[in-house]
């Protein structure tokens, strides 16, 4: 296939999840910014908030330091604002955009969901959004990129289009949980000698909801939050689809199978493995010994590099 | 002006053979009804991303071409005709080309006045000589027609570079088959869907090596070209890849396109970009739409290019006036469909003639498309006529005039109900290596405004599914 058809399938997808993950972000912020402190709600939720969209500096351009982060300006920067490349209005522009250049290669279910969900982003008001409001447009937001999985899933070929757009989805994705972690990592970390007060246990839950695995967490571990376990979960545990393990299981496969369709495996499928082994090959303990966040920014650093071995190998 | 011919009911009341159970059902819908089915047809249009862009209107990057409900019918013996004089004229156009770019025996005989060629704007120097793959520049021609009462049939323009349109020929069929299934029981309507097939068929017959299996490819200029729905329609329904000129590169005369699996070579473009655009190294340097050395892969014969370079010599309006004369001479027949009779400017009596009769003529530029910069003199006030000598006086050459005709009407669905409003017609005519294609029918163009006799979408104008009935 054309490499501008599989970059452009590529950037659909991981701008879809984009806009979904960003969504979640913006949905647990406000939860636990109207939680009371006692209960592990905190007056800069919307800072982290901020940080874990990956997106600083742009929101310091625009509105100051993180610290001046507020309900209005967080709301306002990550779902709608022009100037900031990766807001979900943005995602979603650049989503259509994309999608119109490759028609061809898409299904009409997936165009569908894609141009839709543009049309009714101009029903939403840009700013000052009521509670409500902001709770319907998330909403809106989730069910379109569940809608767009969904579509890709049940109605696309099986061949390189398929492949391309499923890359496109696990690199974001796992980016998008691993940026989580690397902010929030601090709370899992055993500081104190007594853990499971209510404090920390509203932090975990919050990341778990972050990645929608509350309900998750319990089905795989029937335990009590634990900060290890929900490492564990979002890190090695391939039964939960956002954990970084999971998401390189299948990114693996599917660059694996571009290679045997192609007859040609390449840097982009050995990065992959290896980072895939690196996966694998440890527990979650031997990861806290030798450092969590120094595993999380390593990993972050690999997926970006992977970005662009794909770009490199198939997309120019 | 006395009303123009209606193709559903003549001037007392009855209503004509073809369209008496289309007219039944008209009768019998509610207004409400027929209102609710429109705007389902306009959701759904919306939905599938059918739109088009304006140039120069800021905020309507894209916009809907409005669907008009109600089909038009041509009769399949009316269409037998016009299919005959069609191929008739393309055959004409593309022997006319041929000869433009090498022995000129044309010019020489005195049909065609020599500036008309040398000093044409659309006239390619870089085509003299040059040979093209099975001697055919125009496979792909939409010629618009218009009627004027039942039995005249006239063509109002040649289009031989990128004509459009087809797609909504084609999606106006499969709305219509969706919303009024009913409607398809009661009549034997001509299917227009193997127009794809057709197209490919043609594509693949232009092949320059003989390659059997030729590797077919449709070149845009992008998203934000106005027809860019069509691109990407038509590549859906052929099955070929829909390249943009950055994804093509040159290599020793031989076009390749960058794919996932490295280079793949190409035999046939169908390119829905302008001359001027299609090689920075040839024509207009800063073209970032084209591919560098397309044109030297072009000339070495080792690509098709459809349609050829340079046939915008022959669609322009002052070559037009002499299509009749151009049939002739390379065919020895009389031509099948009239022309519009036609004033050039360029000539002093024509000038005189169309200067003392502005208030009741229709002037074109001669290389005008789209409905823009023309004068539709009864149309006009005062100052727009005067405004327009102007123009005229200044640069004669550059202008036609033809009588304001009376285009038929066809009943139109409009806001106060069922109305006659105008219509045109642009049929497709696909020549390929092998033989002549047109599908029945194309579209229907019909000028939305009450009297308005232009069908532009761009000035407003909407479509219509067309039926040519079968016997």
């Amino acid at each position: 296939m054309l490499s501008r058809t599989a970059d452009n399938l590529y950037w659909l997808s991981r701008y879809v999840e984009r806009a979904d993950c960003l969504a979640r972000i913006l949905d647990v912020a406000q939860r636990l910014s109207h939680t009371p402190v006692t209960y592990g709600g905190s007056t800069n939720e919307w800072s982290s908030a901020v940080l874990t969209a990956g997106c600083v500096e742009g929101f310091v351009a625009r509105h100051g330091p993180v610290e001046n982060a507020t309900e209005e300006n967080v709301v306002s920067f990550i779902a709608f604002d022009p100037e900031n490349p990766s807001s979900i209005r943005n995602s979603f522009e650049v989503a259509r955009t994309n999608a119109r250049s490759v028609r061809t290669a898409l299904t009409s279910e997936m165009w569908d969901v894609i141009n839709s969900a543009w049309i009714e982003l101009r029903a939403f008001p840009d700013k000052a959004m009521t509670r409500e409001e902001l709770s319907r447009f998330l909403a809106f937001v989730k069910e379109t990129s569940l809608r767009f999985d969904g579509a890709t899933f049940r109605t696309m070929l099986r061949n390189d289009a398929y492949w391309f757009s499923r890359v496109g989805a696990h690199v974001e994705r796992a980016d998008n949980t691993a940026r989580i972690l690397d902010v929030k990592y601090h709370v899992l970390l055993p500081e104190k000698e007594h853990v499971g007060g209510p404090l920390d246990y509203f932090q975990w839950a919050s990341i778990l909801r972050s990645v929608s695995a509350l309900t998750a967490f319990h089905w795989v571990y029937r335990d009590s939050v634990k900060p290890w376990l929900v490492a564990d979960l979002l890190i090695l545990n391939r039964q939960m689809p956002r954990s970084l393990a999971a998401c390189y299981d299948n990114l693996s496969r599917s660059l694996d199978d571009i290679a045997a369709a192609y007859g040609r495996q390449g840097p982009a499928q050995r990065l992959a493995r290896s980072t895939l082994a690196k996966l694998s090959n440890q527990s979650i303990d031997e990861i806290f010994q030798a450092g969590l966040h120094e595993f999380i920014s390593d990993f972050i650093g690999d997926n970006y590099k992977l970005g662009n071995e794909i770009v490199e190998q198939y997309l120019t | 002006m006395a009303r123009a011919f209606d193709e559903m009911s003549s001037d007392d009341g009855s209503v004509r053979k073809a369209y008496e159970t289309l007219s039944r059902w008209l009768t019998s819908v509610p207004h409400d009804v027929l209102d609710h089915r429109r705007k389902e047809a306009e959701y759904i249009f919306r939905r599938i991303g059918i739109t088009f862009a304006v140039y120069g209107e800021q905020n309507a990057q894209e916009r809907l071409i409005p669907f008009d409900i109600v089909p038009r019918i041509i009769t399949s013996d009316e269409w037998t005709r016009l299919a005959k004089g069609l191929e008739q004229r393309v055959k004409a156009l593309n022997l006319y080309i041929k000869d433009v770019y090498s022995k000129r025996e044309v010019l020489r005989a005195g049909i065609v006045p020599e500036e008309l060629v040398y000093q044409n704007p659309a006239f390619r120097p870089e085509m003299n000589g040059q040979s093209v793959p099975h001697d055919l520049y125009v496979h792909i021609a939409g010629i618009d027609i218009v009627r004027t009462d039942p039995n005249s049939f006239y063509v109002l323009e040649d289009n031989a570079r990128t004509p459009s349109g087809v797609s909504y020929m084609l999606e106006n069929r499969e709305i219509m088959l969706r919303l009024f299934p009913e409607l398809f029981s009661m009549h034997r309507v001509a299917p227009v869907e193997n127009y794809a097939d057709d197209l490919l068929a043609t594509l693949r017959s232009l092949s320059p090596n003989g390659a059997h299996e030729p590797n077919v490819a449709i070149l845009t200029p992008g998203i934000y070209n106005s027809a860019y729905y069509e691109h990407s329609f038509l590549a859906d329904k052929l099955g070929v890849d829909l390249v943009e000129g950055r994804d093509l590169f040159v290599e020793d005369n031989v076009v390749y396109m960058r794919t996932t699996e490295g280079p793949k070579r190409l035999d046939v473009i169908y390119r829905r970009l302008d001359d001027d655009f299609l090689d920075p190294l040839a024509f207009r340097p800063d073209s970032v739409l084209g591919v560098p050395g397309l044109m030297s892969a072009y000339k070495a014969g080792n690509v098709t290019l459809t349609n050829a370079v340079g046939t915008g010599v022959a669609d322009d309006k002052a070559v037009y006036s002499y299509m009749p004369e151009i049939i002739k001479f390379y065919l020895g027949e009389e031509p099948l469909l009239a022309n519009v009779p036609t004033w050039r400017c360029r000539e002093p009596d024509h000038l005189k003639y169309v200067l003392e009769h502005l208030g009741e003529l229709v002037v074109k530029e001669v290389h005008g498309s789209g409905g823009y910069g023309m004068l539709v003199g009864p149309k006009s006030d005062k100052a727009q006529i005067e405004a327009f000598r102007a123009k005229l006086k200044h640069d004669p050459a550059n202008f036609i005039a033809q009588p304001t005709l009376a285009l038929s009407t066809c009943p139109t669905l409009v806001d106060e109900g069922v109305a006659p409003r105008h219509v045109d017609l642009r049929p497709f005519i696909l020549s390929g290596s092998d033989k002549v294609r047109i599908v029945p029918g194309g579209l229907t163009r019909v000028a939305m405004k009450e009297g308005s006799l232009v069908v532009n979408s761009s000035q407003g104008g909407g479509t219509k599914d067309t039926w040519v009935l079968d016997a």
